[in-house]
């Protein structure tokens, strides 16, 4: 029985189905328990956190994985995929932290203060969330004090910046440099990414990382771990 | 089954109503005044007995008769021809059904080149810095043969836009004669291509023959009138206005066996037409009508097609340009007259000037096969992998206009909107707006597993580096690894006893071929 709602959560995860409500890549799943449903019955059955983590949604995700590396998948694909293991993150989250489970880590990300844009922060949520990461949505236009009151109080062990415009760049810069001030720099990892940055420009403002989307984002945090 | 091709729901057109009443009017007052020339006697003679004024021309080098075509002939023709057109073919799948009012286009490839143009990949060192490579293509013309037609109709068999084929190459190999030349075309064509096979014939003598050939592969008489699997193209009308004696013939000849044919001519703009637009499709519709006028007396209801290659001259040689947007604009002119008459219609698009496939064999290509094709001629002679107007035939090039046609296919499908899109659509939007992300991305999924999303160029490459040759000749060479259905072994044994002259090379079921 276990083992059933785990194959079919982890069956699900490679659907990309969050939802009893999602269609998923083969036909005729509408209707079928998604993955927020199984993981309830999941744990309804007593089946522990942590193996519906490993056992079910991330041994899925490392198969959409396999199948994007081999482009049978697409983003979308990879995307729906990543929701779903979010939804049934926020499920477990509560439980994971009554148990002492820990997470991959905090991750809080924001588009900069004067740019709105946020298409490629909003991915890079999603797919940080799909890959076990709590993740803090800060929004866009985000001043920099907000972001400096948030790494202060809420010990985030990531910080994500986004930027698209060269004009809203430059306070990416900013934000490190009052990190510094604030003696808050080494508190936290800070990757930069948006169309108008580059690897040189994180060096050159002190950020530790440039990520060039978010399969980039994941594979540098991996790479932390 | 029969194949769809692109139906246009709106075709694009130039003229107005009254324009084209106008063409019509002129090229009717052409055929009395000036009339055409005819070298053909039996011709001559047809319309004469049909209410033609014919009068013979002297001094002349040849036998000639001065032609004045009444308007009622004419109008009568136009009324007896078939309005649906049936092409039919070796798998009755590829099958054609053309109707005069239906703008349903079909891409057909074509049409015979003297130049087969061969390419390789051989790769380059920089002077500079001799640890930096590049593989460049390299194109060689070369005379072309019947291998090279066997292997273009195999390859055409697979590419999936081309809905018929009209044979690429001229073989010119040294045991083909005037005398074996047609039979050995028909059979390397049919024998490797189950799509419907269109061409010119070389020798009136062998018209019984590729006819029998016809006949024995799709089991007789009957069955080809039922099954057209052959139709031919022939112009008769050489520019200006003038009937020729040897492919009047062959028109008459195949209008009385009652098979398919294309009523053709190619009047260039500025040297044997006029340069105005007004006078090159006065000139070209006269022309055409004159030879379905001809066809329809000699078989009434014998089905034609209104064939149409109008080219404009080049200015710095005076030779055809194909590139040229003129040119794209008679042929769109052309679909239009044909729709007036409600007769199925043969155009041009895709011959380009340029003498090898790159940007400029692209642009002029896509150009015009995107904006004829919205004319809406129903079977549309857009000459894939022809190269340098209609010399040269590359393979390679042949490929590449497969992904434009895909391209072209996809743009020109019909918008869905109706209410439940709309309210599917509406449903979305209000579960986007309440979450945090704001994307409509989950959505997508769906939609590009039903085909819904065009796909990427086919060539693109990894990286920055352009490719698209390259990714091209694999896909080439993958097309020409695929299994063709050949012509079934006890029809091709009775084509190679009944047919005379076909070379056994060809019989792929003789293991002592060469």
């Amino acid at each position: 029985m276990s083992e059933d709602i785990i194959a079919a959560l982890r069956e699900n995860v490679i659907q990309g189905r969050k939802s009893l409500e999602d269609e998923g890549i083969d036909e005729d799943l509408t209707g079928t328990p998604g993955v927020v449903e199984l993981t309830q019955s999941a744990l309804d059955s007593n089946i522990p956190p942590a193996a519906i983590i490993s056992d079910g949604l991330t041994a899925g995700m490392k198969i959409v994985g396999e199948k994007f590396a081999s482009k049978e998948y697409f983003i979308p694909d990879m995307l729906a995929s990543a929701e779903a293991v979010g939804a049934a993150m926020d499920i477990l989250k509560p439980l994971l932290e009554a148990s002492n489970v820990e997470t991959k880590g905090k991750f809080a990300i924001a588009t900069v203060k004067g740019d709105i844009h946020d298409i490629g922060k909003n991915i890079v949520a999603i797919l940080l969330k799909g890959a076990g990461y709590e993740v803090y949505d800060l929004g866009i236009d985000v001043p920099t004090e907000k972001i400096l009151d948030f790494v202060r109080d809420e010990k985030p062990d990531y910080l994500g910046l986004s930027a698209l415009l060269t004009t809203t760049m430059v306070v990416m810069g900013e934000i490190v440099g009052a990190l510094k001030e604030g003696g808050l720099r080494d508190t936290v990892k800070i990757l930069i990414g948006g169309a108008a940055v580059s690897e040189e420009y994180a060096k050159e403002i002190g950020a530790d990382a440039y990520c060039i989307d978010g399969f980039d984002a994941v594979r540098v945090l991996e790479g932390y771990e | 089954m029969v194949r769809e091709g692109i139906l246009i729901d709106t075709p694009y057109e130039r003229m107005t109503k009254e324009q084209v009443k106008l063409i019509h009017d002129a090229s009717i007052e052409i055929l009395s005044d000036p009339g055409l020339l005819c070298y053909n006697e039996r011709a001559a003679d047809i319309l004469h007995s049909n209410g033609a004024e014919v009068a013979a021309v002297t001094p002349s080098d040849l036998p000639c008769w001065h032609i004045k075509i009444p308007e009622k002939l004419v109008t009568d023709a136009i009324e007896s021809s078939p309005k649906t057109v049936k092409l039919g073919a070796r798998n009755p799948d590829n099958t054609l059904i053309m109707k005069g009012d239906e703008p349903r286009v079909y891409f057909v490839s074509g049409s015979e080149t003297n130049i087969w143009l061969d390419v390789d990949f051989p790769t380059y060192v920089k002077k500079s810095d001799p640890s930096t490579e590049v593989i460049l293509p390299e194109f060689r013309p070369r005379r072309g043969t019947v291998a090279d037609l066997c292997q273009s109709a195999h390859v055409c068999e697979h590419l999936d836009t081309l809905d018929a084929y009209i044979r690429t190459v001229n073989i010119q190999d040294r045991d083909i004669t005037e005398d074996n030349k047609d039979v050995n075309k028909f059979f390397a064509s049919l024998n490797n291509n189950t799509k419907h096979f269109m061409t010119g014939l070389t020798n009136l003598k062998q018209l019984d023959n590729v006819v029998h050939m016809a006949e024995l592969i799709v089991g007789g008489k009957e069955q080809l009138k039922e099954n057209p699997i052959i139709s031919f193209i022939t112009c008769l009308v050489k520019s200006p206005l003038q009937f020729v004696d040897d492919t009047t013939d062959t028109f008459m000849d195949v209008c009385q066996r009652g098979l398919p044919i294309v009523v053709s001519s190619s009047p260039q703009a500025g040297s044997t037409a006029p340069i105005k637009e007004t006078g090159i499709m006065a000139q070209i519709n006269a022309e055409v009508l004159a030879g379905i006028t001809l066809g329809q007396l000699v078989n009434r209801g014998t089905p034609v097609i209104y064939g149409s290659v109008p080219v404009r001259a080049r200015m710095d040689t005076l030779g055809d340009s194909y590139g040229s947007i003129e040119t794209s604009q008679y042929n769109i002119d052309c679909a239009q007259m044909a729709r007036f008459y409600n007769i199925p219609n043969y155009s041009t698009s895709g011959v380009c000037d340029t003498k090898t496939p790159g940007q400029q064999a692209s642009i002029e290509r896509l150009f015009s096969d995107i904006v004829v094709t919205m004319a809406g001629p129903q079977y549309l002679h857009c000459a894939y992998g022809l190269l340098d107007c209609n010399s040269v035939f590359c393979l390679l090039q042949a490929v590449l206009d497969d992904a434009h046609f895909q391209m072209i296919k996809f743009f020109l499908r019909k918008p869905r909107i109706d209410q439940e899109e709309v309210a599917t659509i509406l449903k979305q939007m209000r579960e986007v707006v309440a979450t945090p992300q704001k994307l409509y991305i989950r959505y997508i999924r769906p939609v590009m597993r039903s085909g819904e999303i065009s796909p990427p160029y086919p060539f693109e490459g990894e990286g920055e580096g352009d490719n698209v040759f390259y990714l091209a000749y694999e896909r080439m060479n993958e097309l020409l690894a695929k299994p063709v259905e050949h012509i079934h072994p006890a029809t091709a044994a009775r084509i190679f006893d009944e047919v005379p002259g076909i070379l056994p090379r060809l019989n792929v079921y003789d293991e002592r071929r060469q």
